[in-house]
């Protein structure tokens, strides 16, 4: 991640980051790299949890880390990612995340509901008809 | 020379477990390496290298998935801006 900003500067952080996100990881220069890093693992896990095809375009900035007032993040969707996550059935997303100097991690839970089941975000659920399931995924980067 | 200019790129920043020179143009690059992280830097890399900008719509898997589908993408882009 060090690697990549310093490469790449702005556009690789503006690239991947919402203004929201950017803002809260360049609060603290010396920690900005592991920040961004454990967001990038958190779009990485939650992304993974649409189980998206290879045809699926994904803007990463429609996938979000909140930073709460308590201190803990939730994932906010935005755009392409509402329309995968309601395709999945995704109904909310938990998202735990951690990040050292050199190491961050993320893990996002996904709960999918059957049709018709309200979601946090706009719409309803379009896809599974299945009962009612959890899917974890997690992702681990280098900071 | 497109194509040429490519595998330099993708040897640079993809952080293939394989060289470049052994891969064809269909190779999988994620087969051979290529993980989401990389895939970002080989794609500001691209930009970079042919003044273009890749659409949301070709923010997918497949777009990066090879030699050929790159270079697919980048002729499609350096035409539309010849073309604008």
């Amino acid at each position: 991640m060090t690697a990549s900003i310093a490469r790449f500067g702005a556009r690789y952080t503006e690239r991947l980051f919402t203004a929201g996100e950017r803002a809260y990881c360049d609060a603290d220069v010396t920690r900005a790299p592991e920040r961004y890093a454990a967001r990038f693992a958190a779009k990485e896990a939650t992304l993974k949890a649409f189980r998206p095809m290879p045809h699926d375009a994904v803007d990463p900035r429609s996938i979000e880390v909140r930073q709460l007032p308590e201190g803990a993040c939730d994932i906010v969707l935005h755009d392409g990612a509402i329309a995968l996550a309601r395709r999945s059935g995704i109904v909310e997303l938990s998202l735990s995340m951690s990040h050292e100097q050199e190491y961050a991690t993320a893990t996002v839970v996904a709960c999918v509901a059957p049709l018709g089941a309200t979601t946090r975000w706009p719409g309803p659920v379009n896809g599974t008809e299945s009962v009612e399931e959890t899917r974890s995924t997690s992702t681990s980067w280098d900071a | 020379m497109r194509n040429e200019r490519i595998r330099a790129i993708v040897g640079e920043h993809g952080r293939l477990a394989v060289a470049v020179s052994q891969l064809n143009d269909d190779a999988s690059l994620y087969q051979a390496g290529l993980t989401s992280h990389a895939s970002v830097n080989l794609m500001l890399a691209i930009e970079e290298a042919f003044g273009i900008e890749f659409p949301e719509r070709m923010l997918r898997r497949r777009t990066f998935e090879s030699i050929a589908s790159i270079d697919a993408a980048v002729r499609e882009l350096t035409q539309l801006d010849f073309a604008a």
